[in-house]
């Protein structure tokens, strides 16, 4: 890791070389965090739907790296990495995973519905689009409460045909509320491929409610960080609502149940030609803040970590059988 | 005590918790400008300004989805969807955000959030307008289900929803809003969820009724003691949910019979949910299967006439009870 001499050094967009290392390091411990869910998912410790986020890290990576501690998140269910670039302790990610105690939700959530109040992380919500309209509730609190917050919303490609994302858009732009639409477009609602779901382009819809839209590419974490910073300082001045169309692939399937039949492996081998990690690492071997050896000493590093993360989620026990009517309302304190 | 309408009361109720609690904001379709579709929200958009009194598109999921989030970030709104009909557009966000975020999230997040709408049939509106769903809606763990019969219940547990941790459906019915009756101005005027309301006290039946159906009861049980000399105890629920079973299964410990009345339809419905628990926890004391009368199993039809053979009346209620004693 760099020393405190090249910390301060802008190297690239006002990016110091720590943040390149940073971002290196995150996207390097979502992607072997998610190869690890997959494996334990068929040792039978993870269970229920899986969604894996790999090949999609720079999404996470780059825009969450533009936020502040005031800002709220809420995402779909694909949404182990999102937690993971907003700083969720990754123990407690994979003991929910397990469906421990020590999970963020002891377990109540799962894979889809992993929440940190803490960091702002409000949730992974796997009703497809049904977030769009809570983030237009969380940017009007911010306008109302002015504690210069803003909502960021993450969505995939397959929400824009709901009718929820049209109300969320037009709601968002009427009240000029201060949300970031985050599409990642990783080109398939499940199975089905974005030109047998969508008339038009993701950005033209959305530019028909009166809001910026920009086509990015979501396989390049620098490019997603600078067009974030952008959406960032227009929600900010108080402009409105932003829209970002990331254009990514994900390298497994839909779910751990999808036998990919849809499409071909030569197209998934392109994808990961342009792979954000490889790209990165290249960039930065060209800047000279990284070689093959330091390379290898972070990947050693991380596959370090998981090895903590799944005997932390491992060691903690299974909920109480007692606790199974817990939290379905809040008890009212005030008279 | 002042003399209010049902209306007016609940807009009382609106205009004290918008004073007490800057947290607090309305929207909704026509609630500013035009007042509310039943006129509820009449004189608040001047009061308080556009900020805090919102209306807003017709896009129901949209709007309580915004609620929701709004309610997660710390505000206390309240969201109105003109009549319980068009609250099947936000169904999802009721559902699967409003009422199982606390327990998804373990606790970590609350949706302090009211939803009012107007229910019930009787004035020609046709099949899809005119629906009681309440018993829909009870269905849901995580949720409050709350709906008045009276003016001074209409204050006071609209009141009572905005302190609530949690999301409230309320359900006003749309034959109640000109009712008078008198209500405590007493700003701090709450009435507690789950605590049932014996409207008048009898020995012979029990006659159970929420929201409008209250008041078939209540005229019935006047029926039957001046035609047959029966005396019918008259329990208003208030709240389906929390349900205060406590209080009917106490009634019929007393009578020894019951009869649940509501508009929505039978089967699958709330009375059937009261009849099973009174089987449940006070077997022994029923002398008399217990009886449901209920709305036809038919959508509501336009015409008058079949509209009213669809809904139940006073005197189906009396049928109910002579039938069992």
């Amino acid at each position: 890791m760099p020393t405190s001499q090249t910390v301060a050094r802008p190297v690239e967009d006002g990016l110091t070389a720590d943040q390149l290392h940073s971002f290196l390091h995150q996207m390097l411990f979502i992607r072997r965090f998610e190869e690890k869910c997959g494996e334990m998912y068929t040792r039978g410790k993870i269970r229920g739907f899986l969604h894996l986020y790999t090949g999609q890290e720079a999404c996470a990576v780059g825009s969450f790296a533009t936020l502040g501690e005031q800002d709220k998140i809420v995402t779909h269910y694909r949404d182990h990495g999102h937690a993971i670039a907003r700083g969720v302790d990754p123990n407690r990610i994979m003991a929910e995973l397990f469906g421990r105690v020590d999970g963020l939700s002891s377990g109540r959530g799962g894979s889809m519905h992993l929440y940190d109040t803490s960091k702002g992380f409000l949730g992974g919500y796997a009703i497809v689009a049904a977030h769009l309209p809570l983030a237009v509730g969380l940017g009007m609190a911010a306008n109302m409460k002015k504690d210069n917050s803003l909502a960021f919303c993450v969505f995939g490609d397959g929400s824009v045909a709901e009718g929820e994302f049209h109300e969320a858009l037009n709601l968002a732009a009427l009240w000029k509320t201060p949300v970031i639409f985050f599409c990642e477009n990783n080109l398939y609602g499940m199975g089905v491929p974005i030109s047998e779901s969508l008339s038009t382009e993701i950005t033209t819809l959305a530019a028909a409610y009166n809001m910026p839209a920009v086509k990015i590419d979501g396989m390049d974490v620098l490019d997603v960080y600078r067009e974030t910073q952008k959406a960032v300082e227009h929600c900010r001045s108080g402009q409105g609502p932003y829209f970002i169309e990331a254009m990514t692939y994900r390298y497994r399937g839909h779910s751990m149940a999808d036998p990919e039949l849809y499409r071909l492996k030569d197209e998934v081998e392109d994808a990961r030609r342009r792979d954000c990690i490889a790209r990165l690492r290249t960039h930065m071997q060209e800047l000279g803040l990284i070689d093959d050896d330091s390379f290898a000493a972070l990947q050693q590093r991380v596959d370090e970590e998981m090895d903590e993360v799944v005997a932390f989620a491992d060691a903690s026990p299974e909920p109480g059988l007692d606790t199974l009517f817990d939290h379905v309302v809040k008890e009212s304190v005030r008279a | 005590m002042p003399e209010l309408r049902y209306r007016d009361a609940l807009r009382e109720a609106l205009r004290e918790e918008l004073i007490r609690d800057d947290r607090v904001f309305l929207m909704g379709e026509d609630i500013g400008a035009y007042g509310g579709s039943y006129a509820v929200t009449r004189g608040l958009l001047d009061e308080f300004g556009r900020d805090r009194v919102i209306d807003t598109p017709i896009a129901e999921s949209g709007i309580v989805g915004a609620g929701i989030g709004a309610a997660m970030a710390g505000m206390r709104p309240m969201v109105e969807l003109m009549t319980i009909n068009f609250s099947f557009l936000a169904l999802d966000q009721i559902v699967n955000s409003a009422a199982k975020l606390h327990y998804m999230s373990n606790g970590q997040i609350n949706v302090p959030l009211v939803i009012r709408m107007a229910s019930g049939g009787g004035s020609q509106l046709g099949a899809t307008h005119s629906h009681s769903l309440e018993g829909l809606y009870a269905h849901f763990p995580g949720l409050r289900v709350v709906c008045p019969s009276t003016p001074a219940d209409a204050k006071g547990l609209l009141k009572r929803a905005f302190r609530d941790e949690n999301t409230t459906i309320f359900i006003e019915h749309t034959a109640l809003y000109g009712m008078r009756g008198e209500v405590p101005d007493d700003p701090d005027y709450l009435i507690e969820f789950g605590k049932a309301n014996v409207l008048r006290e009898g020995t012979d039946v029990t006659i159970v009724g929420y929201s409008g159906s209250t008041w078939q009861a209540v005229r019935a049980a006047d029926m039957l003691e001046e035609q047959e000399g029966i005396s019918a105890e008259v329990i208003d629920l208030r709240c389906l949910r929390p349900l205060d079973i406590d209080t009917v299964i106490a009634s019929v410990k007393k009578t020894n019979r019951a009869v649940v009345v509501e508009d929505d339809w039978q089967f699958g419905g709330f009375a059937g949910e009261i009849s099973a628990q009174l089987m449940e926890q006070a077997f022994d004391w029923l002398d008399a299967p217990v009886a449901r009368v209920c709305g036809k199993d038919v959508p509501l039809p336009y015409n008058r006439n079949l509209e009213f053979a669809a809904l139940p009346s006073e005197e189906d209620v009396v049928e109910a009870v002579l039938a069992m004693l």
